[in-house]
């Protein structure tokens, strides 16, 4: 009913900062829609665009059909829950949560009922007489959102709602989220910079680097197939293995191993090898490529040993994730890398290769 | 009982400090009271008497009956209350801006807000006399009340802009986020959060404008116009060469209830107002 489309969004404060650079997506109704990327990649400004606080240079943003790039902020119908929550501190929990449906001239009535029924939902009923200062971190959190879920907007934008809480909480709050966004039929676009929260919440996830989108999939897909260097290295922890190898006649050289190419790689000079350290296993009988190596760094992740592997005669590491049943460090290992799991990337446009061999 | 005469001497000294800070700041505050309190023999009289042997409040009942002391008191609330909401109501709105806004010259205007403020307040006193005579303005209050506010002003711009810059900026955004209009922002949601600055930059500017002499003294002639200041130095006694030391001292009392009342009054406010930075949203 109130799809959220952004088309070839621009953004740009002076001449040479452009946070964000001709986005374009759309979001569906009941979507939930994630924005990751590192620290100054402009997520946040794109929350503000789409909010109306902050102009575009360019292009166009449109809800339900309607085109709102002009609009004011009030007018668009749209609910924010902001990483400092923003709640007025001279206003009780309960004017807070009603200050939108005041404005709008709802009856006391009315929002005297929606109130407690999204209080009682989100169990803030013994707060409404406090006042923010008086509350927790995370009820002040819960207080936000419930400000932004009893206007129903046809738009909800977080911009990093978690990331003042603590780890624990975090969790917690976390599946909170996901339920209560389950419910919801509008568009959510939440901004995070952590990928757990987006790989658990979101039914899409895009990703952002330097103000240019770099791939737009489901969580499953950005993880299994991501589209280039950037993400490869963002998403997943610990990060993938990323090698540089120089080719050699439909062959990558990982030291004195080769390694063969896919079909769209052969051209290629360079490419880059992707692995990610939890697919490199130890080597059994009859596996492809084998790579051997003596272990330089063991790091105890609790479940399993991280160990950094220096393969054999190159200055190349390989990172990977044993089980921590015996003391690998300064062994000499074999490790084998199944090639299903590779993934091969340009190395000089940094985009995949597509691997239409499989 | 080792440890607590340990603590106890530390704390002894405390308090002889604060004793002594108490005693040396509020003496003449305590002697002017006194005196007022005094009959005229015991002003006078040598040895000193420091403590009034006889409590009379005669110093109190004349001036009010000799000289029309109330009407000097409102001539000076007037003044002030209205240099003070003038310079609330120009500068806030300015602070705002110098806060919010990315303006061009924005370094420049605060330069020069801020040297406006270290200009020697009596080298402009020839040119107002100038302007004041000029414009036929001579015991009209606006010589007064233009002055005390444009000398108000920088520092209402400063602390008012430091205030809106340490307040969050995203309440605004949630708020024009919600609907709010420009105007119900600044109402609703800023000017209820900016109470306690306003009463302190309030009560600076008040004081400031209720004890300002000089051009009080010149620009307004007419004795049913005097302010409290003029009035007090003005207080003249029964013969011509006495010196009516328990009218002064009377009047002094009298004229500085006010702003003592005022701070009393708004004490919690001005500590929430010197603290507002705590607002962690
Ligand atoms: N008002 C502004 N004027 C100039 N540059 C700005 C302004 N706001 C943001 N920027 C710049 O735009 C870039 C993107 O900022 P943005 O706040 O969108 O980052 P972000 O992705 O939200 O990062 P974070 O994860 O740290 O919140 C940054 O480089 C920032 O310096
Ligand atoms: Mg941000």
């Amino acid at each position: 009913m109130a799809k959220l489309e952004l088309q070839n969004l621009s953004k740009s404060y002076s001449a040479k900062v452009t946070p964000l650079k001709q986005l374009s997506l759309s979001v569906e109704d009941g979507e939930f829609l994630t924005l990751l990327g590192p620290s100054g990649c402009g997520k946040s400004t794109t929350l503000r665009l789409i909010a109306g606080l902050e102009p575009p240079t360019q292009g166009e943003i449109r809800i339900g059909g309607r085109d709102v790039t002009q609009s004011l902020p009030g007018e668009r119908n749209i609910a924010m829950v902001f990483q400092s929550y923003a709640l007025y501190p001279h206003m009780s929990v309960y004017d807070n949560i009603a200050s939108g449906l005041k404005l709008r001239r709802v009856a006391s009535s009315e929002i005297r009922r929606q109130i407690s029924e999204v209080s009682l939902f989100l169990g803030l009923e013994n707060l409404m007489q406090r006042r923010p200062g008086q509350l927790s971190g995370g009820q002040r959190q819960r207080v936000a959102l419930a400000r932004a879920l009893v206007r129903r907007p046809d738009v909800f934008l977080l911009d990093e709602p978690l990331s003042n809480l603590d780890a624990l909480l975090r969790e917690q709050v976390r599946a909170e989220l996901k339920q209560i966004f389950s419910q919801q039929n509008a568009p959510i676009v939440y901004v995070t910079h952590d990928q757990t929260e987006a790989m658990t919440l979101s039914s899409r996830v895009a990703v952002l680097n330097d103000g240019l989108l770099q791939q737009l999939d489901s969580p499953r897909r950005i993880y299994s197939r991501p589209a280039n260097r950037f993400v490869a290295g963002f998403i997943g922890t610990p990060q993938m293995n990323l090698l540089h190898l120089d080719c050699n006649r439909s062959c990558a050289m990982l030291g004195q191993y080769k390694i063969p190419l896919p079909v769209g790689a052969r051209s290629l000079s360079e490419v880059i090898l992707g692995i990610r350290p939890e697919h490199v296993r130890l080597v059994r009988p009859g596996d492809p490529i084998v790579i051997q190596g003596e272990v330089v760094v063991v790091e105890n992740l609790g479940m399993s040993d991280l160990l950094t592997v220096r393969v054999e005669g190159k200055p190349e590491f390989v990172r990977t994730m044993l089980s921590p049943d015996q003391s690998w460090s300064g062994k000499s290992i074999k490790l084998s890398i199944p090639p299903e799991m590779i993934h091969w990337f340009d190395a000089q446009t940094g985009n995949r290769v597509s691997d239409a061999t499989r | 009982m080792a440890n607590s005469a340990r603590s106890t001497a530390p704390r002894l000294g405390l308090w002889l400090a604060v004793g002594l800070i108490l005693l040396l700041s509020l003496a003449p505050i305590l002697w002017q009271l006194l005196t007022s309190l005094k009959t005229t023999a015991d002003i006078t009289a040598i040895p000193n008497v420091y403590f009034p042997r006889q409590l009379t409040l005669e110093h109190y009942i004349d001036i009010f009956q000799r000289q029309p002391f109330l009407r000097y008191m409102l001539n000076s609330a007037f003044v002030a209350v209205v240099s003070t909401l003038l310079c609330l109501l120009i500068g806030t709105p300015a602070a705002y801006v110098l806060a919010r806004l990315k303006l061009p010259g924005e370094q420049i205007i605060l330069t020069g807000v801020l040297i406006v403020t270290l200009f020697p307040y009596i080298l402009l006193f020839l040119g107002l006399l100038e302007l004041v005579r000029n414009f036929g303005l001579a015991n009209n209050y606006l010589a007064l009340i233009v002055p005390y506010t444009a000398i108000n002003l920088p520092l209402t711009i400063l602390v008012m802009r430091s205030f809106f810059q340490q307040l969050p900026h995203e309440l605004e955004d949630a708020a024009r986020v919600e609907g709010y209009s420009t105007a119900q922002m600044l109402l609703q949601i800023l000017l209820p959060l900016t109470t306690p600055a306003l009463v302190t930059t309030g009560i600076l500017a008040f004081i400031a404008a209720w004890n300002e002499f000089i051009f009080a003294l010149t620009f307004i002639t007419r004795d049913s116009m005097k302010t409290v200041p003029v009035a007090v130095a003005q207080l003249s006694g029964t013969a011509v060469f006495e010196v009516p030391y328990g009218a002064l001292a009377a009047a002094t009392v009298v004229g500085t209830l006010p702003l003592v009342l005022l701070v009393l009054l708004f004490q919690r406010r001005i500590v929430q107002g010197l603290t507002a930075g705590a607002v962690k949203g």
